[in-house]
């Protein structure tokens, strides 16, 4: 059996839990919204951005901006940067990983990834931007998720913990 | 995931850093995927090429053993990169210097392609420059396992040509081309092989254009799942699987579908299922055959065409053959340009067969290495663009952000001959 190294021996993409902005909510606060399966080991709290579609990577997103750029995509022109991006997978070109990797590169990177179904696009992206990520959870990320809502995503344990809800929605989900 | 003796010894550097690097990378994109273990890949098809922005400031620090580090191995470590151990090709890439004049890509970019190509040939990766390496010399046979990436040459390779391939990315190409390793998960087993959705075909569909529809609607049903396409469809040739998958790969994920009769793994409808039950069919008939193809034209508004690009995937001989026949004895409008884009060897092909003296004549262009979705670069000024690819009126609009008017190949030669859009679907 082989174990891979621990995510903190490599340099982080992007704000880890010690350098992420500090929250009121002590660490082990929130409730346990979905439980899944390590992709990529590690632990960072912040706000979810929630995808309802597919993300393409190479011509979905632009890189150097941080933002989807797919016309007609529903968070066209939105920024991903530091947050948690929340999705129900990669779909499209093998440019998928790279293009993260890049935005990793470029310090555009998102904070933490949760997708539904598993691909080749969506797992190697997930490593190559050295973020914690979560999959094949026990519910729909993007139905119990919303766009604002400060979480805690604890790969390492599986699970995404709702501390604060988005403003003007419940968090009796 | 379990490793075996070699990949463990490779792990801990028994045959050098870059391959340790290598095996790290294969083993934390094994666990991501909650692989069981690594197969065993002899045919690799990558990108390392391919300037960018990052990559050229990584060769300004460290050369292209930096570049390779960092992009195709994702390691921070300081890389020597030695000679490829599997056979392993490149894939499309930027412009050469042979576009110069005519594409208005950086000169620093070509420069650095060029650069790279010297590199990256002397440790064995042959410069296929297209992303369609099955029709220049790469054809994996049936049931070979490969590491591929280029989606629409990842479908290609599992479901016309019946090889095993995932839709790998960078680094996990760069990893295996060290290793001759690909975790062994999805596409490597029997059992993700298998037909998922049913698609029924209702109306007819027997042209370029319709394989590139009827594409386009099934990625969009099914997403990653994997299709099995039955009804009132002709035989389709290289060209109208080519333009199938890549649609199918542009609209959703899909790597993997079978045409019972026609794709390897599918005589019959039942063994495309692999003996499951078959599911009730999802229909693709006029109605939708018409919505698709209003979908894809849902991005134009003006009908003044700057620009014209055939060839997405990458031009066969047929598709060029086809062009220098539409444009013989036309001349292209004032101010509208058309690119051909093609391997560079079948381009080769195509000026010894007299098609690109034609297609030159009308003042168009036979291109190769690349396409403006991937170089990010049109004609100067192009506001409105029309193509005969699905996957090319999918993405260009993202990248470029311009209009795009999606047609026949018929169509398309006229629109660059007009300036003119006036395509409608029959």
């Amino acid at each position: 059996m082989s174990r891979i190294r621990s995510d903190a021996t490599r340099e982080p993409a992007a704000p880890t839990l010690e350098t992420a902005p500090a929250r009121e909510t002590a660490p082990s606060a929130g409730r346990v919204l979905l439980r899944g399966r390590t992709v990529v080991p590690g632990v960072v709290e912040g706000e979810a951005l929630v995808s309802h579609e597919t993300i393409s990577g190479w011509g979905g997103i632009d890189p150097a901006a941080g933002t989807i750029i797919e016309p007609r995509h529903e968070l066209f022109g939105v920024c991903f940067t530091g947050k948690i991006l929340v999705f129900p997978g990669a779909k499209g070109s093998s440019g998928w990983s790279g293009f993260f990797q890049t935005t990793r590169l470029l310090g555009t990177a998102p904070i933490g990834m949760v997708f539904a179904v598993t691909t080749t696009k969506a797992a190697l992206g997930a490593v190559v931007t050295r973020v914690p990520a979560l999959s094949d959870l026990d519910g729909d990320p993007v139905a119990l998720l919303r766009t604002g809502d400060v979480v805690r995503l604890d790969a390492t344990a599986g699970t995404v913990a709702l501390l604060h809800p988005a403003p003007g929605t419940g968090a009796d989900r | 995931m379990i490793l075996t003796d070699t990949e463990r010894a490779m792990r801990d550097g028994a045959e050098g850093p870059a391959v340790a690097a290598a095996m790290d990378l294969l083993v934390r994109y094994g666990e991501a995927l909650d692989a069981e273990g690594l197969c065993e890949v002899r045919n690799v098809a990558g990108t390392t090429t391919q300037p960018s922005p990052a990559k050229a400031r990584l060769v300004a620090e460290g050369g292209w053993d930096k570049a390779f580090s960092v992009i195709n191995l994702d390691s921070d470590e300081d890389l020597e990169i030695p000679p490829m151990a599997v056979p392993t090709c490149q894939l499309q890439q930027g412009f050469g210097p042979d576009s110069v004049g005519t594409v208005p890509y950086p000169a620093d970019f070509v420069a650095l392609q060029s650069d790279a190509e010297v590199f990256y040939g002397r440790r064995g990766v042959s410069i296929l420059a297209t992303c369609t390496p099955y029709q220049v010399g790469n054809l994996p046979v049936r049931g070979e396992h490969c590491a591929w990436m280029e989606s629409s040459a990842v479908v290609y390779a599992n479901s016309v040509l019946g090889a095993r391939t995932n839709c790998e990315g960078t680094a996990s190409t760069g990893a295996a081309s060290l290793t001759g390793r690909v975790p062994c998960w999805g596409n490597h087993h029997d059992r993700h092989r298998r037909g998922t959705h049913l698609v029924r075909v209702d109306t007819p569909v027997a042209t370029f254009q319709d394989w590139g529809l009827l594409g386009y609607f099934v990625g969009d049903v099914v997403q990653e799942a994997r299709p099995v396409v039955t009804g009132a469809h002709a035989l389709p040739d290289l060209t109208d699987l080519k333009h199938f998958g890549a649609a199918a790969a542009s609209s959703g994920g899909v790597e993997m579908y079978h045409v019972p009769g026609v794709t390897p793994e599918a005589p019959t409808v039942e063994a495309a299922f692999g003996g499951q039950p078959v599911p009730e069919a999802v229909v693709f008939g006029e109605a939708e055959r018409r919505a698709t193809y209003a979908r894809l034209n849902d991005q134009g508004s003006s009908t003044d065409v700057d620009f014209v690009l055939l060839g997405c995937p990458h031009a066969s001989l047929d598709q060029i053959r086809d062009a220098a026949r539409a444009l013989e004895g036309r001349r292209l409008h004032d101010g509208t340009e058309l690119w051909i884009m093609a391997p560079r060897a079948l381009a080769v092909v195509a000026e010894r067969s007299g098609y690109t003296a034609v297609i030159e004549a009308a003042g168009a262009k036979v291109l190769t290495d690349s396409c403006p979705a991937m170089s990010r670069t049109a004609p100067p000024g192009t506001r409105v663009f029309a193509t005969d690819s699905a996957k090319q009126a999918h993405y260009l609009p993202a990248i470029l952000g311009i209009e795009a008017w999606f047609g026949t190949t018929a169509e398309c030669v006229d629109a660059a001959v007009t300036g003119r859009w006036r395509g409608e679907l029959r």
